[in-house]
């Protein structure tokens, strides 16, 4: 089919009526140096030139087959089986984008059910969307789910300092403009118990990170987010938690501590780090407040003579039905990303992420407990899974810049947005890091505390 | 079409009902009509003030998610709990058990300026040749 975008006709009476004579005249405003600059290329190049000139720039950038890494805070290193790729490089998956007309795409209608099927077992939630871009929209998302669960009646977000910044400045823009506040990470080393006291009856919702951002595991007890939980339910907010999905192979999961909308980088899923991208988030709720969750979602059905099939089901929350009352303006998922975490967790399967979570924390605390013995540096971490802090004998950027001229990717250095911890950084370990290389990384440290 | 004489109606196809100082509402045969098969309502809570205008309540269907408008102010004293589990009953019985809520009114003469049976049918009947037209 051809595209016709506009005919000379069109043209023409456009033209006539903004009183113009001709597209140039239209533009005559805008200096000829701009509109037709000389382009100071270099002469063409054969293809197998223009592939040496390629490789040659790409390997200037260090990749982790020649580097140790230590740094995670949102991104992680894990390993991704081979499979996974495998069964996403399959034209059906790799080449079509979101279902449009879904119902055609059964093959990839399933994929999607079984992805939010594991993200329920994983979360302890009921119902699981087909995902978000990343971790730091979903968060975002269920803020303002939470708001719509309130029928727009409670306008106050806590928000616990220990979430990732990064996510708390994508809330931040993403309720720009709502009438909804934000409250609590403006002191950056608020509590439970202090975010507990700034919960009242305008409350929506309180978002915590576990692990949190430096890795610690919070408290799931009574006197923790058990206790948040109660205390959020008695004010007729809810509890919306962030959890990293390794850690949930092993750690308790937040339905069972009272989570109402649970969240999450799926990056560690499957996903390779990539630069930073594309990632996605994931998202889980409870049953009754699946009406109000954002996104789309894929429901298991039968046909007229009782096959088992799928649809895209729910789609009246969504924006090309709802319109304006839509409570979100996402109507699309990370689909691919998406099926590389469901793939994962089906090939892993319960005992393999177990297994992957098990390997991170002991690694995290053999690395943990060389360091601390070091002259000089402390860790400061109490409960953690497999990010902790270290406070450092000389400026986190150095010693960072020494690591990396013996090809070591150091930590996260915490100055960026945590001014009472500038001495520190956040280190993470993963399956990933062998032990030859934590010693190896904690020789280096010692030469240069 | 249904229509129950003992109603008044809006032009946006809420029905209200009188019965003493109180209120019953829902959405006319018509309405369910249009919308086809509904597979959920989603109510306001007992205590919910309105004013006349104000959307109540969303219906979704098959097809499409629609508002509701309170015919007149009022504050929301029960909600048809029934449907949140049988939905159908907005199709299947429209003045009756499908009824959506039940209003303390705050001035029964707005439901006088609503339509009466006889009106809403020529009302509709003049939609519905409209409809036809196009």
């Amino acid at each position: 089919m051809t595209y016709v975008p506009l005919t000379e006709a069109d043209r023409q009476a456009m033209l006539q009526a903004i009183g113009v004579g001709s597209v140039e005249e239209l533009f005559a405003d805008v200096p000829d140096s701009v509109r037709h600059p000389v382009l100071e290329l270099p002469p063409p190049l054969s293809e197998m030139e223009v592939l040496a000139e390629l490789r040659e720039m790409g390997e200037g950038n260090a990749d982790l087959d020649h580097t140790a890494c230590f740094l995670g805070a949102g991104a992680y290193n894990h390993f991704v089986p081979s499979a996974v790729d495998a069964v996403l490089s399959r034209a059906e998956f790799y080449t079509a984008y979101t279902p449009y007309q879904p119902e055609i795409s059964q093959g990839t209608l399933q994929a999607i059910y079984e992805y939010q099927t594991m993200v329920c077992e994983l979360t302890g939630m009921e119902v699981a969307n087909a995902s978000h871009y990343d971790g730091a929209t979903a968060l975002a998302e269920a803020a303002l789910m939470a708001f719509e669960v309130s029928r727009r009646r409670k306008h106050k977000v806590i928000v616990a300092p220990d979430i990732h910044p990064e996510y708390r400045q994508v809330l931040r823009t993403y309720l720009r403009g709502t009438d909804l506040l934000l409250a609590g990470d403006e002191n950056p080393q608020a509590g439970l118990e202090d975010l507990a006291a700034l919960i009242d009856e305008d409350t929506a919702c309180l978002l915590v990170q576990n692990p949190t951002f430096f890795g610690e595991l919070l408290p799931t007890d009574a006197d923790g987010l058990s206790g948040l939980a109660d205390a959020l339910h008695e004010a007729g907010g809810l509890l919306v938690v962030a959890a990293d999905p390794i850690s949930l192979g092993l750690f308790k999961p937040p339905g069972e501590y009272g989570a109402d909308i649970v969240v999450g980088e799926g990056q560690p899923l499957g996903n390779p780090l990539s630069f930073g991208g594309p990632y996605l988030g994931l998202f889980a709720c409870r049953d009754e407040y699946k009406r109000k969750m954002p996104g789309r979602l894929a429901g298991a059905t039968v046909d007229t003579e009782r096959r088992r099939g799928f649809v895209l089901t729910l789609a009246t929350r969504e924006q090309h039905i709802r319109r304006e009352k839509a409570t979100s303006n996402i109507c699309t998922n990370q689909a691919l990303c998406a099926l590389a975490a469901g793939v994962y967790l089906a090939v892993m399967g319960r005992r393999g992420l177990r297994q992957v979570a098990e390997l991170c924390y002991h690694k995290a605390h053999y690395a943990a407990r060389r360091i601390n013995a070091l002259p000089g540096f402390e860790v400061r971490s109490g409960q953690f899974f497999r990010e902790f802090v270290v406070r450092c004998p000389r400026p986190p950027a150095e010693i960072n810049a020494r690591l990396l001229e013996r090809k070591i990717i150091g930590g996260y250095e915490l100055s960026r947005d945590y001014p009472h911890l500038a001495d520190c950084m956040l280190l993470c370990v993963t399956e990933m890091n062998p032990r030859e290389q934590i010693d190896r990384w904690a020789g280096e440290l010692e030469r240069l505390g | 079409m249904r229509l129950d004489q003992r109603c008044r109606y809006s032009k946006e196809h809420e029905w209200i009902r009188v019965e003493g100082g109180e209120a019953l509402v829902g959405i006319t045969d018509y309405a369910q009509d249009q919308l086809s098969n509904v597979v959920f309502v989603e109510l306001p809570e007992i205590g919910d003030k309105f004013r006349q205008g104000d959307v109540f309540a969303v219906v979704e269907s098959v097809k499409a998610a629609s508002e509701c408008y309170v015919p007149a102010s009022g504050t929301i004293i029960a909600i048809n709990e029934e449907l949140l589990e049988a939905p159908e009953l907005v199709n299947e019985e429209p003045y009756a058990r499908g009824w959506f809520v039940r209003l303390a009114l705050n001035d029964p003469n707005e439901v006088d300026q609503l339509m009466d049976a006889q009106q809403y049918e020529a009302y509709v009947a003049q939609l519905m040749e409209e409809e036809g037209l196009r």
